[in-house]
Formats: structure tokens, C-alpha cells, sequence
């Protein structure tokens, strides 16, 4: 067939549409928003695919998967084929095909991007992933045992990564996490209706198969520390993927009433405590009738949209900056707008007010006007005198960010932190300061976002079966 | 799954549990505590550490049936597992030798994480006075553990059912003006908010250092969630990481104590729906 011969591909320019909850129903319940394509509507949004000699795509995405390929693959009806391209590079794809911004990754550089929509990467991803999940997945081989044994430290999508290369290198991994399961902030942070529990848990399991043991219940800082995993417990290597957990609070005045939940709090009771289930389940979670989140992140939406499904009247996400400036994913912005979510831009607030229970009935804010661009090149906020309101709600959710968890940095000598607080380490290897300890995701990078901690899981699996082997 | 090795009944409302827990149980130090939660819908609970068999791998719990979850506890039985026990978590009591007497009170429930850190502070050579007390004689348990873990051992109940009436700062203020606040050096008092308050007030009159154990509602207990903040020296402290220690003339009881009851109608609802899921009235027990 010569070029010319070959029938010019007639361009798509939107891509297929997600098939969705309907918003004002789902706002008031659990269930998972996008209910994912269709056989027939993957392989037509696969089939907008151009297959581009350069793969931009694939340059966007932070770990490289071979866009192109499986997307040819999709195309084909070789989901199989599909799914095992992927996790060449990507080992949580159910998840990241759901959570990871695409259009700030892959789909922002797609070539079709650049004059219609880009090819629906995520939700092809996210098809064939869930595909695997329904068909059984295929428990890869295990190398023969090396007789080493390495200790992870948190199972959030970091320590999971690490600890199932590790285990299909043939080495003895046990992860210990903290709380009473597996999964890090897939469990406790993301919500149901955006990221089912069922499909973290299908992860888990699949790690379990390869023998990884997976201690619940353990603080490492508390009941051993690092130094103790090596040198009383024969471990031969630590990878530490402890997050970054630590909830930050405003320091304004009034933040310690009752009615103000730190956005961990928020979340936890309601995911990994299913307090949207009380009294059937034990953990309570009061939600007022006008609820205001303080942040503009993924973290916000997520807590701003489970106000609604708790059901509050109102729920406003409080943001410093405008609307071009929201962190959050694009999708999430966009579902939360849908929903009902209500927004206050350029906004901040000054003073939670409470009654003589010390229970919040308001918040006085101040007004911000967008200045000049700061180091981020975003412009920056400038408070507006004399502009102070106060804004009638009853509970607040501050979601302003995380930093590290200190219990394991502190308990661990000789490990080098920076100012403030994250754990130093070679993005190249994620090697330590420590030898014989590495450390990835968000304890090392500050928040960042789940396809950046399976990517840091992996490259330390890598440098962890060599300093093994060389050992 | 962690087995319930003995139950020990000590009132209808207050029981002790020896459980089989040797990863807590090897670490552990005296002033730690253990979330617990006993089945896959339960909420996560914190108790503290009341003693510990490092060798036999077990840790003691004395726990007060105050809402749901302790209620539920309560019936269940030696040979019972419970679903998740997750410790030690937050600081260990501070033990020094300190110049003088130290002055220890429990009060209540209180009475059971007192004692490991009477012991620690005797063994550290220091002459431990302690003092205990309940509402009522039957609400009273430990006092022969106490009586070994203390140098000398005064006990009171509130309606003077047992050994005396008074309340345990009626006994403190006895002792202060006996001993002369000068030579005291710390007095660490553990029991209901109320007491605890109590103490700080009269120890502050005298100027006595004074440590108390914070029961804030907790969720993690790792420092994650923030639901146990609490004001101490006026900055905001994480009970389950910072403490539960602190110094209770810093605290922000009033703050404290709104906290805690932020969520008291959902606890009654929880209670109620409790206390009979089945519709024979059962009090729970199906
Ligand atoms: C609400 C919310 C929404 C988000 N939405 C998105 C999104 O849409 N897309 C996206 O890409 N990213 C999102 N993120 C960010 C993403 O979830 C994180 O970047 C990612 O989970 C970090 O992975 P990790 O493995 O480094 O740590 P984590 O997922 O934080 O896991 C760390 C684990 O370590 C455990 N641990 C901590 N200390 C100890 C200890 N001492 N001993 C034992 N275990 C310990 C913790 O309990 C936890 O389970 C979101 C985050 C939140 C909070
Ligand atoms: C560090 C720490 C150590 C503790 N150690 C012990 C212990 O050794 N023995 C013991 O009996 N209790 C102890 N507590 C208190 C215990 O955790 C609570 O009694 C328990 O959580 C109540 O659960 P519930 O479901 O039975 O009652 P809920 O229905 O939750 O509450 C019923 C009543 O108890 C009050 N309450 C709830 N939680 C607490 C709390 N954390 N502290 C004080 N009052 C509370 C509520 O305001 C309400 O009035 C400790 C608490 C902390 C934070
Ligand atoms: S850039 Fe877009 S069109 Fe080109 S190969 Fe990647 S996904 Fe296909
Ligand atoms: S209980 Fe969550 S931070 Fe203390």
C-alpha cells in the first residue's frame, strides 16, 4: 500500500464522552461518578488515536508509558496486549487511569490536542485496566528466592510499587503500614465515588499473590524504627513511603473550634471510617448546612463534594487565587461545579467565629486582587484593604496541604531531611543519606500525585535489587 | 486478629483485658496507649497501656463503658478476638529522678495508666506518694497494684463508701501542706477532665509542676488527621504524637473540653442504635 492509497483518517474532534452518574443524584451519594466507557466506545476513542512517529504523549507522562502502543493495541480489541504495555512502566493503572491529571500530562501534549480535544488517554487506560481486574489478573512470575528481605515502610502507591518489583525480583518484602489497611491515601484521602475502595483493594491483593507480606497495625516509629528493622530484624534494605500525612492548619484565630476539620480529618472519618455509613458504622462525622473549604487542590474538591454527599446545603470551596489558578484536576473542578460545589474566589480567610459552646457560626474573610506574577508564575494575591466580610457558615474544612509525617524521619539516625522536613533523596536512585535506605513519593517530593509515587516506588525498586545483589 | 487472653470485671462498668498484643507489648513504655478497634465497622478507640508482659507478649487495658464502643467491648469475652490494636503510640511519660517526693493521683479509670508510671518513677528512685479515688468503694480496683507500685499509697471515694470521703484534691492538698509545696517537685495526676482540671487549679495555687494525660477524641493517632488538637502554651499541639502528656497548667481545658463533646449526640445515637439492632431488645448483645 503506498501513502497515497491509504484512506485519510477522518478526525473525531471531541472525544467520547465519559458515561456518568447523573450529577444532581450523584451529588447525594457514594457510588463512583464516571462509570467508565464502553467496549465499543474505547476502541472508537483508541481509534482517534494518530499515532504519532514523535509520541508527545509519551513524553508527558512522567513515566513513559508507551502511549502509542497500547493505544494501538485498544484499537485492536487486545486489551490484554493492552493492559500488559501499560504496566511495562505504569504498575497502578486502575487507579492512575482514574486519578492522574492527564491534561497537565500525556493528554496535554497529544498532537490532537492542539486543534481539537486530545484522545481520551486516562479513560482508555482506565478501560483496559478495568478490564484485567474483571478477567482475573495474571499473577506475574517470581524470580527465584535471592534470600534478601526488604522493609516497606507505608503502603500508599510508593511502598506498593516498591514492594511488587521487589517481590517479582525474587526478594522477601514485608510492608508495614500504620493504619488498620493497606493503600495510603487511595484508602483514607480519595473518595469512593472518584476512586472505589473495591479497586485499591484488587491492588492489594495482587501484591499479596506475590507473596509480599503486608503488616497493618504498625507504626514504624513506635513499635521498631528503622535502625531496628536492619540491625535486629535482618532486614537487608528499607524503603521508607510514609507521605505526606502531616495536616497543615492556617494559624488563624479560631481554627481549633468544633466544626473546623482538618481536610485529613474530613476525608479519613469518611473514607477509611465510612462515617458516611453511621450509624451502621461506628464512626460519626457531623456536617453543618454551609460548609466552606478552605484550598483550591484535588484534596479541596474531594472534601468540598463529600460536604454535599453528607449532606450539606451549601458547600464552598474558599480559594485564595481565581479559577485559572485551581490546582485541582480539571475533571474534579468540573464534576465539583456540576455538582452544586460553590466557589469564592480570591478569598481568604482571617478568623473562624464560634458561640459559647465554641462551636462555628461564621468566618470573616478578606478580599485578594490578582498582582504580579510570583517565583511559581502565578500571579500573585494581594489582600484588598478594608475588604473584610464575614461569611456565614458552619463548619470548616481546611485544606491548605500536607507535609511529611515526622514519626519515621525523626526515629531514624543519620538520615538527611530538608528544612522542612522531607526526606532527602536521589530522584536518579532514591537512595538515602543512610545506606541501605531509600525513600519516594510524597515524603520525598512534598504532595505531588500518585502516578509521581509509583514511578519513585520503581526506580528504587531498581536500585535497591542492585545494592542487594552487589552487597 | 488479637486474642482476649483474661477479663476481669472489676465493676458493671469498668473491666480489665489482658491481651495478646508482642509487638506493642516489646516496645512499650509507661504513659503510651493503643488504639483499638474491635470489628471491621467499629471506630477506632484509644486505651491506655495499663501494664505490659514484654516475655508473655501481652498488654493490660482497663477500660470505663462510657458510649458504644467501650459497651460492646465490655461484653465480649476472654477467647474473643478483637479486629485492630495498633500501639504504642504517643510519648512515653517523662522518668527522672527528681529532688523530693512525687506526688501521682488516679482517679477513676484513671487509677489503671497511672500505675505502670508510678512504677517507672519508683524504680527511677524516687519516693512515690500515690493517691487514689472513685465516686464509690465498688468503683475502686488496683489498690493492692497501686500499694506495690507507690512508695505510700492514700486512697478516697468521693461518697466516703471506702477508707474515706473526699474528693483526690481534698487528699493532694493534705499531702502539699504536710509535705510543704517547696519540697514536691512534680505531681502527675490522670482520671476524668474535670479532676484532672481540679488538680491543675490547686497545684497551681501552690506552684507545683503538674502533668496531665489528655483524652482528646482521636481518629489515626499517627498525627494525620489533626481531630485531637489541642491548645497547650497557646500553639496548637497533636495529642496522639505531641502527648498524651502535657503540662496541665498550659492546657486549654475549656477548649479541651468543647472538643469532646462536639460529637456527644452522635455518640447517643450510636449508643441507641446499639443497644438493640435486632428489635428483642437484647441490650446489644446479638
Ligand atoms: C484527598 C486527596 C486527593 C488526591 N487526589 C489526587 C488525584 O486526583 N490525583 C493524583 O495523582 N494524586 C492525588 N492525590 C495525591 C496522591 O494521593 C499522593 O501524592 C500519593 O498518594 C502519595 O503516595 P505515597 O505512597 O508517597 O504516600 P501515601 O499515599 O500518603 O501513603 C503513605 C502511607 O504510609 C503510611 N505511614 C505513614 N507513616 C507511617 C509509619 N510511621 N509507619 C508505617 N506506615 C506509615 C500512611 O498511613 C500511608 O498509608 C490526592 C491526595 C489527597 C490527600
Ligand atoms: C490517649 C487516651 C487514653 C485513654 N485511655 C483510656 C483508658 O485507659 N480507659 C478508658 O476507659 N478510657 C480511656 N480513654 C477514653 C476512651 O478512649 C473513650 O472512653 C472511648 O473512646 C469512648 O468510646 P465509646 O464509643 O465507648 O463512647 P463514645 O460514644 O464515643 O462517648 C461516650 C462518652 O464518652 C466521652 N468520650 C468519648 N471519647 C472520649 C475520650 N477520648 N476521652 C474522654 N471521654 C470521651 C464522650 O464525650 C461521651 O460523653 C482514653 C482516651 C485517650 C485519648
Ligand atoms: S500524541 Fe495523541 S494522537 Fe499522538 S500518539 Fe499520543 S495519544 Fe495518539
Ligand atoms: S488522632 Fe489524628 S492526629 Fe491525633
Amino acid at each position: 500500500m503506498t501513502d497515497a492509497s491509504k484512506p485519510k483518517k477522518e478526525i473525531k474532534p471531541k472525544k467520547n464522552p465519559m458515561p456518568a452518574q447523573d450529577p444532581v443524584e450523584r451529588a447525594r451519594n457514594f457510588n463512583e461518578v464516571a462509570l467508565g466507557y464502553s467496549r465499543e466506545a474505547v476502541i472508537d476513542e483508541a481509534n482517534r488515536c494518530l499515532q504519532c512517529k514523535k509520541e508527545p504523549c509519551r513524553q508527558g507522562c512522567p513515566v513513559e508509558v508507551d502511549i502509542p502502543a497500547f493505544i494501538r493495541l485498544a484499537a485492536a480489541g487486545d486489551f490484554a496486549g493492552a493492559i500488559a504495555k501499560i504496566k511495562e512502566k505504569n504498575a497502578l493503572p486502575a487507579v492512575c487511569g482514574r486519578v492522574c491529571p492527564q491534561e497537565n500530562q500525556c493528554e496535554k501534549y497529544c498532537t490532537l490536542g492542539k486543534k481539537h480535544e486530545p484522545v481520551g488517554i486516562g479513560r482508555i487506560e482506565r478501560f483496559c485496566a478495568d478490564w484485567e481486574l474483571a478477567t482475573g489478573v495474571k499473577v506475574p512470575e517470581v524470580a527465584p528466592p535471592t534470600g534478601k528481605r526488604v522493609a516497606v515502610v507505608g503502603s500508599g502507591p510508593a511502598g506498593l510499587t516498591c514492594a511488587a518489583d521487589l517481590a517479582k525480583l525474587g526478594h522477601e518484602v514485608t510492608v508495614f503500614e500504620a493504619l488498620h489497611v493497606a493503600g495510603g491515601v487511595l484508602m483514607y484521602g480519595i473518595p469512593e465515588f472518584r476512586l472505589p475502595k473495591a479497586v485499591v483493594q484488587a491492588e492489594v491483593e495482587n501484591l499479596k499473590k506475590l507473596g509480599v507480606k503486608i503488616e497493618v497495625n504498625s507504626v514504624v516509629g513506635k513499635f521498631t524504627t528503622v535502625d531496628a528493622l536492619m540491625e535486629e530484624e535482618g532486614f537487608d534494605a528499607v524503603f521508607i513511603g510514609t507521605g505526606a500525612g502531616l495536616p497543615y492548619f492556617m494559624n488563624i484565630p479560631g481554627e481549633n473550634s468544633c466544626g473546623v476539620y482538618s481536610a485529613n480529618e474530613f476525608l479519613t472519618r469518611t473514607n477509611l471510617m465510612k462515617a458516611y455509613m453511621f450509624p451502621d458504622w461506628d464512626t460519626p462525622i457531623k456536617i453543618g448546612k454551609k460548609v466552606a473549604v478552605l484550598g483550591g487542590g484535588n484534596v479541596a474538591m474531594d472534601a468540598a463534594r463529600t460536604a454535599l454527599r453528607l449532606g450539606a446545603e451549601e458547600s464552598w470551596i474558599v480559594y485564595r487565587r481565581s479559577h485559572t489558578e485551581l490546582p485541582a484536576r480539571k475533571e474534579e473542578v468540573e464534576h465539583a461545579e456540576e455538582e452544586g460545589v460553590k466557589f469564592a474566589f480570591l478569598t481568604s480567610p482571617v478568623e473562624i467565629l464560634s458561640n459559647d459552646d465554641g462551636w462555628v457560626t461564621g468566618m470573616k474573610c478578606i478580599k485578594y486582587e490578582l498582582g504580579e506574577p510570583d517565583a511559581s508564575g502565578r500571579r500573585r494575591p494581594v489582600p484588598i484593604e478594608g475588604s473584610e466580610y464575614i461569611m456565614d457558615v458552619d463548619t470548616v474544612v481546611v485544606a491548605i496541604g500536607q507535609g511529611p509525617n515526622p514519626l519515621v524521619p525523626r526515629t531514624t539516625k543519620g538520615l538527611e531531611l530538608t528544612k522542612k522536613g522531607n526526606i532527602v533523596a536521589d530522584l536518579e536512585t532514591g537512595a538515602t543519606s543512610k545506606p541501605g535506605v531509600f525513600a519516594g513519593g510524597d515524603v520525598v517530593t512534598g504532595a505531588a500525585t500518585v502516578i509521581l509515587a509509583m514511578g519513585a516506588g520503581r526506580t528504587a525498586a531498581k536500585s535497591i535489587h542492585e545494592y542487594l545483589m552487589n552487597k | 486478629m488479637f486474642k482476649i487472653l483474661e477479663k476481669q470485671v472489676f465493676s458493671p462498668i469498668i473491666k480489665q483485658f489482658v491481651i495478646e498484643a508482642p509487638k506493642v507489648a516489646k516496645s512499650c513504655k509507661a504513659g503510651q496507649f493503643v488504639i483499638l478497634r474491635i470489628h471491621e465497622e467499629g471506630e477506632r478507640i484509644p486505651l491506655t497501656i495499663a501494664d505490659y508482659d514484654r516475655e508473655k507478649g501481652t498488654i493490660t487495658i482497663v477500660f470505663q463503658e462510657v458510649g458504644k464502643t467501650t459497651t460492646q467491648l465490655g461484653q465480649m469475652e476472654a477467647g474473643d478476638y478483637i479486629k485492630d490494636f495498633v500501639g504504642p503510640l504517643g510519648e512515653p511519660s517523662h522518668i527522672e529522678k527528681f529532688d523530693g517526693p512525687v506526688v501521682v493521683v488516679g482517679g477513676g479509670v484513671g487509677i489503671a495508666p497511672v500505675h505502670p508510671i508510678a512504677r517507672d518513677l519508683k524504680a527511677a528512685g524516687n519516693h512515690v506518694i500515690g493517691i487514689i479515688g472513685a465516686r464509690s468503694g465498688d468503683l475502686l480496683f488496683w489498690e493492692d497494684k497501686m500499694r506495690e507500685a507507690c512508695s505510700e499509697l492514700l486512697v478516697t471515694t468521693d461518697d466516703g463508701s471506702y477508707v474515706r470521703k473526699g474528693f483526690v484534691t481534698d487528699v493532694l492538698k493534705e499531702v502539699i501542706e504536710e509535705r510543704g509545696k517547696d519540697n514536691i517537685p512534680m505531681v502527675l495526676a490522670i482520671g476524668p477532665q474535670p479532676m484532672m482540671r481540679a488538680v491543675c487549679n490547686l497545684t497551681k495555687e501552690y506552684g507545683i509542676k503538674t502533668i496531665v494525660s489528655l483524652n482528646a477524641l482521636m481518629v489515626d493517632g499517627t498525627g494525620m488527621c489533626g481531630c485531637c488538637r489541642v491548645s497547650v502554651g497557646g500553639a496548637t499541639k497533636f495529642v496522639c504524637v505531641d502527648g498524651p502528656e502535657f503540662d496541665g497548667h498550659e492546657v486549654d481545658w475549656l477548649e479541651l473540653g468543647r472538643r469532646g463533646a462536639y460529637f456527644r449526640p452522635e455518640e447517643q445515637r450510636a449508643m441507641e442504635h446499639h443497644q438493640c439492632k435486632c428489635g428483642s431488645g437484647c441490650g446489644g448483645a446479638k
